[in-house]
């Protein structure tokens, strides 16, 4: 179950593995995209935390509404919108629950609704969106595992990008891993890491 | 009602640069940009398109941006807004400039819409 620590616990875990991968998250980027997916991510999430420690936070909606908040305002590329969207979804689902009872399973079922909305991509257009389907069908059945999570990650390198600045590569986007869903495993992994939560 | 025109581009310069082109053929049309982020970097800015919008002395919004991540950060401002904005996913130079073109020349938004159709890339 979600407390305020144990979220907040997971969004910093997260934050710092986008910081230690910042440059292999542009390398990802550079072939298929315009290469700055690393900082920008870096940029925001540092920020997030930066609000997330300042601010009066009552709720684990409080959690990801501010981190969605400093995530839109921050991060200047794609993931802003996205990973904002994603974390909007997560405080709406979180936000009427019981403190004690806030499951991860369902905040995750409903911010891959927002960003197939949001990003317009389905599965298999090469887009986090495929991580978090899995992802999302794998806490369905339990517990998310690493394995899960590196699956997931892998299943986008053989893909042919259909949705984002990668899209425009075509046929060439194909043997290179999706960066939004490299940086999407890393936030998985901090779930996991967390060990609390699930 | 009357209608203003914003673009939204991911280089400050680029969106500078359509509202130069266009301004030209639209004197008396409201057109406010939103380019790049926050610190005038590459990408596009929440704060920076709501800030256009409201600022857009136009009634209603016809919006105008160049590639996929603005078009979710103007989706996310559409939801917040009060403002109407129509957004048009037409190629951004020809698409702002017909749009100015014809408000200046005082057509309605159906005779705009149908002359932005033909300019719809994404």
């Amino acid at each position: 179950m979600l407390t305020v620590a144990n979220t907040t616990k997971w969004l910093q875990l997260f934050t710092d593995q986008v910081n230690t991968n910042q440059d292999a998250l542009n390398q990802y980027d550079t072939p298929i995209g315009d290469g700055d997916h690393g900082s920008n991510l870096a940029r925001g999430t540092t920020a997030m935390m930066d609000s997330l420690n300042k601010a009066d936070l009552k709720s684990v909606s409080d959690v990801w509404k501010t981190a969605a908040m400093a995530i839109i305002s921050k991060v200047g590329g794609a993931a802003g919108p996205l990973y904002g969207t994603a974390f909007l979804e997560m405080a709406k689902a979180s936000k009427d629950r019981p403190a004690d009872d806030i499951a991860v399973q369902p905040l995750i079922d409903a911010s891959l609704k927002g960003l197939l909305k949001r990003g317009g991509a389905v599965p298999g257009d090469k887009t986090m969106v495929d991580v978090w389907t899995d992802v999302d069908a794998d806490l369905e059945k339990g517990p998310l595992t690493s394995d899960q999570v590196k699956t997931a990650v892998e299943s986008t390198k053989p893909m042919e990008a259909k949705k984002g600045r990668a899209s425009y590569l075509g046929k060439d986007s194909v043997g290179h891993l999706d960066p939004g869903s490299v940086s999407s495993g890393f936030f998985f992994e901090s779930l996991i890491q967390e060990g609390e939560i699930q | 009602m009357s209608y203003g025109i914003l673009v939204v581009s991911h280089v400050k310069e680029i969106a500078d640069g359509v509202l130069k082109l266009i301004a030209q053929v639209a004197a008396d049309v409201p057109i406010t940009t939103a380019g790049g982020t926050d610190d005038d970097g590459i990408g596009t800015s929440v704060a920076k398109i709501t800030s256009a919008v409201e600022h857009n002395e136009g009634d209603e919004i016809l919006a105008f941006y160049d590639l996929g991540s603005a078009k979710m950060n103007l989706d996310m401002v559409m939801e917040l807004s009060d403002k109407k904005i129509h957004l048009y996913n037409v190629a951004l130079v020809e698409g702002a400039y017909t749009a100015a073109a014809l408000l200046q020349a005082g057509q309605d938004l159906p005779t705009i819409e149908k002359q932005l159709q033909p300019l719809k890339i994404k």
